[in-house]
C-alpha cells in the first residue's frame, strides 16, 4: 500500500509527511511519498489531501497542476480510494467556499465552506488552538478518538454539512464548529492531526489501515 | 472548548539555547531540539524559537532545526527572529514551522504581512510587538531586539498588522521582560481589546499567578514564558494545573 501526499501548493508539508511516515512504519501502511504529479497520485493507493490559506486559493493552486484535479476525481470517484483532506483540503471536500470569492470544491461532502460566526462576539478568529472533540458518529478512522480529546485547529471558515450523517465529530465555538467529516472513501479533519500529538497521530495510523 | 495556550520558549543562537537551562534528563542541554522534545513530552501546546542573532550566515541553523523538531515534535512550532522577507517565511515553513513570526520588518514595512499572509494564509503569520511604556495607558513599539525607538503607537500598529495580514499577535512587555514582576497587564489588555486576532502575552513570567492574571486580566488567548520553564521553577503540569484551577480552560494530559 502507497500513500502520496499531493503537494499542490509547494506548502508545508514536511511535518505532515514525518507524522504519515511514523505511523506507516507502526502500522505497516507501505512508503509515504509528496508529490503533485498526476500519475504519481493515479497510483497511489490513499491520497492525503492538505491545504493552508484560503480556499480560493488552494482551488486554484490545484487547478494551476495540470491534470491534478482529474487524477484526484479518478482516484476517489472511480477507483474508490480513500482520501484523507486536512484544514483547507478537508473544506476543498465540499462543494463551494466563500472565503474572499467564491470557489468550487470538489463536492464529494455536499456543504458550504462559510466564516465561523460564534455567538460570543469576545472569542477570537481565527479559532487558534487546542479544542475537545464531541463525536457523534463511529467510524474506522475514529477508532481510540473520543470525545475530550483534543485536536489541534487554526482556521477562521468551517463546514457546513448538509447531510448531518456526513459530520463524524464537531468542536464547540461559541457553538459548533465542524471537526471531522466522511461519506464513503473520504475523510476530513478540519484540524492538524500531524500537529495533535497522540490524538492525531492516531487518527493518520486508522486511517493508513483503513480499508473501506 | 478552546483552551488557553502555555507556549515555552526558546532564545536560540547558532543553533544551541543561549538561556542556560536545567532540565536533568537531558544528554546535551544547548540543543533546541532535545528541549523541544521535553515540552513536547511534558504537554505543551506549542513552541517557539527565537532566532536572537538571525545572522544571514546562521540562517541555515535554523532551518535545520526546524526540521529535525518537526521529525520528533507532533505539535505546532512558531520561528521568529530576522525574518524579513516572503521568502523567508517560505524557507522557514518549508523546513517545518508552522507559524512565522515578523517583527522589525513588519514595523518598517506592513505591506510585508499583507504578502505573506497572500501566499500562505494569515492563520501561519504572527506579528510580534516589543512595547514599552511611554505615558501612563501609552505604549510605543521599539525594533532591533528593543534598541531602536519608533514613536509607533503600540495599539495602533497592533491594529494595523491585523489589517495587514497577521494571524496573531504576539506581545512582549519590554519594561517586565526578564524582571519576574509580572505582564504588563493594561498593555495586554488594551491590544487584546484592540484587535479580533489571538494575542499571546510574553515578557515578566515570574510565578504561575502571573501566568492567570495575563489571560484573565490582560485578556490574552496564550502565555509565552521562557526561564520559569526552563530553569524548572515550574513544570508545564504544575502551570496547567494552577490556571484550569483559577477557573481558566485548559487542556490537561
Amino acid at each position: 500500500m502507497s500513500t502520496v501526499l499531493v503537494d499542490f501548493a509547494g506548502g508545508n508539508l514536511h511535518s505532515a509527511q514525518k507524522a504519515f511516515e511514523r505511523m506507516a512504519a507502526e502500522v505497516g501502511g507501505g512508503p509515504v511519498t509528496v508529490s503533485a504529479d498526476p500519475d504519481v497520485v493515479a497510483s497511489a493507493d490513499r491520497l492525503v489531501l492538505p491545504g493552508d490559506g484560503a480556499f480560493a486559493a488552494c482551488r486554484s493552486a490545484l487547478d494551476d497542476c495540470p491534470g491534478l484535479p482529474e487524477a484526484l476525481r479518478q482516484a476517489v470517484e472511480v477507483e474508490g480510494h480513500p482520501l484523507l483532506g486536512i484544514c483547507v483540503g478537508m473544506q476543498l471536500l465540499a462543494s463551494v467556499g466563500y472565503e474572499y470569492e467564491t470557489a468550487e470544491g470538489f463536492g464529494w461532502i455536499p456543504g458550504a465552506i462559510r466564516r465561523i460566526a460564534p455567538s460570543d462576539p469576545a472569542l477570537k478568529i481565527p479559532h487558534m488552538g487546542w479544542n475537545d472533540l464531541v463525536v457523534e458518529r463511529a467510524h474506522p478512522v475514529m477508532e481510540g478518538v473520543a470525545t475530550g480529546d483534543h485536536a489541534y485547529f487554526v482556521h477562521s471558515y468551517q463546514m457546513e454539512v448538509e447531510r448531518p450523517a456526513d459530520r463524524l465529530a464537531h468542536v464547540d465555538y461559541g457553538g459548533p464548529v465542524t471537526a471531522i467529516v466522511a461519506h464513503d472513501t473520504v475523510v476530513g479533519t478540519q484540524f492538524h492531526p500531524e500537529k495533535s500529538q497522540a490524538t492525531g497521530l492516531r487518527l493518520i495510523a486508522n486511517f493508513l489501515s483503513w480499508r473501506p | 472548548m478552546l483552551k488557553t495556550r502555555i507556549i515555552p520558549c526558546l532564545d536560540v543562537a547558532d543553533g544551541r539555547v543561549v538561556k542556560g537551562v536545567n532540565f536533568l534528563d537531558l544528554r546535551d542541554a544547548g540543543d533546541p531540539v532535545e528541549q523541544a522534545r521535553v515540552y513536547d513530552a511534558a504537554g505543551a501546546d506549542e513552541l517557539c524559537f527565537l532566532d536572537i542573532h538571525a545572522t544571514h550566515e546562521n540562517r541555515g541553523t535554523m532551518y535545520d532545526l526546524a526540521t529535525r523538531t518537526a521529525e520528533h515534535c507532533f505539535m505546532p512550532l512558531t520561528i521568529g527572529g530576522g525574518v524579513r522577507t516572503v521568502e523567508d517565511v517560505r524557507n522557514l515553513l518549508l523546513a517545518g514551522a508552522d507559524k512565522v513570526s515578523f517583527n522589525s520588518a513588519a514595523v518598517a514595512n506592513p505591506d510585508v504581512l499583507t504578502e505573506a499572509a497572500m501566499r500562505f494564509g494569515s492563520q501561519c503569520i504572527v506579528c510580534a510587538i516589543d512595547a514599552k511604556t511611554v505615558a501612563p495607558g501609552r505604549w510605543e513599539i521599539f525594533t532591533h531586539g528593543g534598541r531602536k525607538p519608533t514613536g509607533i503607537d503600540a495599539v495602533t500598529f497592533a491594529r494595523t498588522a491585523v489589517e495587514k495580514g497577521a494571524g496573531e499577535i504576539l506581545l512582549t512587555s519590554m519594561d517586565r521582560d526578564g524582571t519576574k514582576a509580572g505582564f504588563n497587564i493594561a498593555l495586554t489588555r488594551a491590544i487584546s481589546d484592540a484587535v479580533e486576532v489571538p494575542v499571546i502575552a510574553s515578557g515578566g513570567v515570574g510565578t504561575l499567578d502571573h501566568l492567570v492574571e495575563g489571560v484573565r486580566d490582560g485578556g490574552a488567548s496564550a502565555v509565552l514564558a521562557a526561564s520559569i520553564f526552563h530553569f524548572g521553577t515550574y513544570t508545564i503540569a504544575e502551570a496547567k494545573a494552577h490556571m484550569a484551577a483559577a477557573g481558566i480552560p485548559m487542556r490537561m494530559q
